[in-house]
């Protein structure tokens, strides 16, 4: 099965779910009053759900629109940087979780000097001046300027969790 | 009319007035350029401000230099980074970026600038003979008929997205509409697609999805290929080239006159707004030029580029009528405006331009300054602005993913919202590779929360879905929109027939 099939059949899978919810869970949980109106919460997503379904058919039976990849672009997508790219997600899934407990200042230092190290960066004075500045920077920025509140260091020295 | 414009022009032009505009664009670009603060988010914050400057006509004025500023910061991050940080400057990143990517960003910035300063003076002309006349014709506009417009805006975005796609972007578009109904929604109070999940319970981020679709998949593209992101000493020096050349200013000269009208009137229909505007002046411009020798729309065309462009700013004016004239916010934005107006003890509507003639005229006329500011501040600035694309790819990836988060984070001040970010980026990339045009979910996703509230409006004062063939403009509409998505699958159709009988004779 190609990619384009494939994500075919997930968005059928995921409007069939959507539909299931909107016809039958959130219809059971309608108090008796709602029930009453003409228009119900579930009543647009049933519009959307029924059509999506159509829809969803259509992709996952009609022909290919997609011109047939050839082998020299499977060849680059192999050559792509996959590890270069997971690095990266899992630097982004660790500055989302650390964000909060570790402060501001030291997780977006860390994420800017070891994003630029896991790219080829290899010039670590100027990274980490540079990497300091803007962490500091937009931190005054926000903070100080705009007035939007966030938590510079970890939480062991601001007080709570 | 006369006198008020006297009063206003002699209001505007004093020197602490222009001192207010300019400052006001300043901050507005500069703030506006950071993804995920919008014009809404700016103003919200620089209202503490602009009350505390006491006089009413100064705080608009400040604000509505700020607007403008936001608005034209929004398209520099979407050109350069391709990271809309505001609903209205998504349909700019369709052919600007492309344009940013091919060498020519001081191009398109330029074209930005010009299309916008241009979308606007019209637009404040027009604000200024037509604003009591158009508040009428906006007053015929109910929610069936809104529903009717969207309809057709949502159609046009997907019968445009190409040859063969019209189904793939007709699925992209309910996917947006499906991720805007979760949550709870303004008309029922009652959480939805929730799963149980609390953090989902106020719907899923605007800011949260535009950088999924946009940014985060482009920056990944640039790490998976790294010759995306070289450019030759060639095109670093196109980078600063900022020229529009005769026959390039011929070719936009249509498209801005078009869209500053269209734009305006768009604006001038509260619910509208902006983003319709925008994306519905990029849809009716790929359509004229389907025929054309003209680069491709999508692939760095400066009509795609000029045409959003000119139709957001002239938008933004327009919004101006209902708001000055009866009192309507016509967007969240001037819907913050409005508030700060009450709290400055100005109440606006159809008595305004009598009691008040001194702050009605001097917006207006300091509309006009604002934009002519902002074309002047903002022309010299964009060979330093454009050079954020010569900075080395090991710099610049890890920048672009820490403002896709930062601006993601502070609108919210969740970290569930950056996960929701990720998975939601990492899927977006997926449907890329497949050829799914990503588009059409996030103009789902903005346009599903006001259609669903005019659809269930409008069933409710019907009583049912009679409105569909009682109301002869909303019958209209829709079948306008259902031409729009089945010419292009049947014109598809009949070239693949052509196609077989030729190869079969």
């Amino acid at each position: 099965m190609t990619l384009e099939r494939f994500l075919a059949v997930f968005f059928l899978i995921l409007v069939l779910g959507y539909g299931y919810t909107a016809f039958f869970i959130i219809d059971a949980s309608l108090p008796p009053f709602i029930k009453m109106n003409p228009v119900w919460p579930s009543s647009f997503p049933k519009i959307i759900a029924s059509i999506g379904v159509l829809i969803a058919l259509f992709l996952v039976f009609s022909k290919s629109s997609q011109p047939k990849k050839s082998d020299e672009e499977l060849e680059a997508i192999r050559n792509y940087h996959w590890q270069s790219a997971f690095l990266l997600l899992g630097m982004m899934v660790a500055y989302a979780l650390l964000l909060r407990p570790i402060g501001f200042i030291i997780t977006t230092f860390a994420f800017l000097s070891l994003g630029a190290i896991a790219l080829g960066e290899r010039r670590l004075p100027l990274l980490f001046v540079i990497a300091l500045t803007c962490a500091g920077g937009i931190w005054y920025l926000v903070q100080q300027v705009l007035g939007i509140y966030l938590r510079p260091w970890p939480w062991f020295l601001s007080g709570g969790f | 009319m006369l006198e008020g414009l006297m009063i206003g022009l002699s209001t505007a032009l004093s020197l602490e007035m222009l001192l207010m505009v300019i400052g006001g664009c300043l901050i507005g670009t500069f703030i506006g350029m950071l993804p995920g603060l919008g014009p809404m988010s700016i103003i919200a914050i620089m209202i503490p401000v602009a009350i505390s400057i006491g006089d009413p006509a100064a705080a608009l004025i400040l604000l509505a230099g700020v607007y403008y500023g936001a608005i034209f910061g929004g398209s520099t991050s979407s050109i350069l980074i391709n990271a809309p940080g505001v609903a209205g400057t998504v349909a700019t990143s369709f052919d600007g970026y492309p344009m940013a990517r091919a060498g020519k960003a001081g191009k398109a910035l330029t074209i930005a600038a010009v299309a916008s300063f241009c979308g606007g003076t019209v637009g404040a002309i027009l604000l200024m003979g037509f604003a009591p006349m158009l508040a009428s014709v906006a007053l015929l506009f109910h929610s069936a008929e809104y529903f009717a417009l969207m309809v057709v805006g949502l159609s046009a975005i997907a019968a445009f997205a190409g040859n063969g796609q019209v189904t793939k972007a007709l699925a992209m578009t309910l996917l947006g509409l499906m991720l805007a109904t979760v949550g709870e929604s303004a008309l029922f109070n009652m959480p939805r697609f929730t799963y149980g999940m609390l953090n989902l319970q106020s719907g899923i981020g605007f800011i949260t999805l535009a950088m999924a679709m946009f940014a985060l998949p482009e920056a990944l593209f640039l790490i998976l290929d790294p010759s995306r992101s070289k450019s030759s000493s060639e095109q670093q020096q196109a980078i600063k080239n900022l020229r529009i050349s005769k026959q390039e200013a011929k070719s936009i000269a249509p498209v801005v006159g078009r869209q500053s009208v269209l734009g305006f009137l768009i604006g001038v229909l509260p619910g509208a707004g902006a983003t319709i505007a925008s994306f519905l002046g990029y849809a009716v411009e790929r359509n004229l030029n389907t025929n054309s020798k003209d680069v491709e729309f999508g692939k760095g065309s400066i009509k795609g580029l000029a045409a959003p462009e000119t139709a957001n700013n002239a938008a933004c004016t327009g919004s101006f009528v209902p708001l000055l004239t009866l009192g309507i916010p016509g967007s969240g934005t001037t819907a913050i405006l409005l508030g700060a107006l009450i709290a400055l003890n100005v109440t606006p509507g159809p008595r305004l331009m009598v009691d008040q003639p001194a702050i009605f005229w001097s917006v207006i006329i300091s509309m006009y300054i604002g934009n002519l500011v902002l074309l002047i501040l903002n022309l010299p600035l964009i060979p330093y602005i454009a050079k954020i694309l010569t900075v080395p790819r090991a710099y610049l990836i890890p920048f672009i993913l820490f403002f896709t988060l930062m601006g993601v984070y502070i609108g919210q001040n969740n970290a569930v919202e950056l996960m929701i970010l990720i998975v939601l980026g990492v899927l977006a990339t997926i449907f890329r590779f497949a050829g799914y045009p990503l588009a059409p979910l996030l103009i789902g996703f903005i346009l599903g929360p006001m259609l669903e509230n005019n659809f269930s409006r409008s069933v409710q004062l019907f009583d049912g879905i009679s409105f569909l063939w009682e109301r002869p403009m909303t019958g209209g509409l829709l079948a306008i929109a259902l031409l729009l998505v089945l010419l292009p699958t049947c014109r598809h159709w009949l070239e693949q027939r052509k196609k077989a009988i030729t190869a079969n004779s």
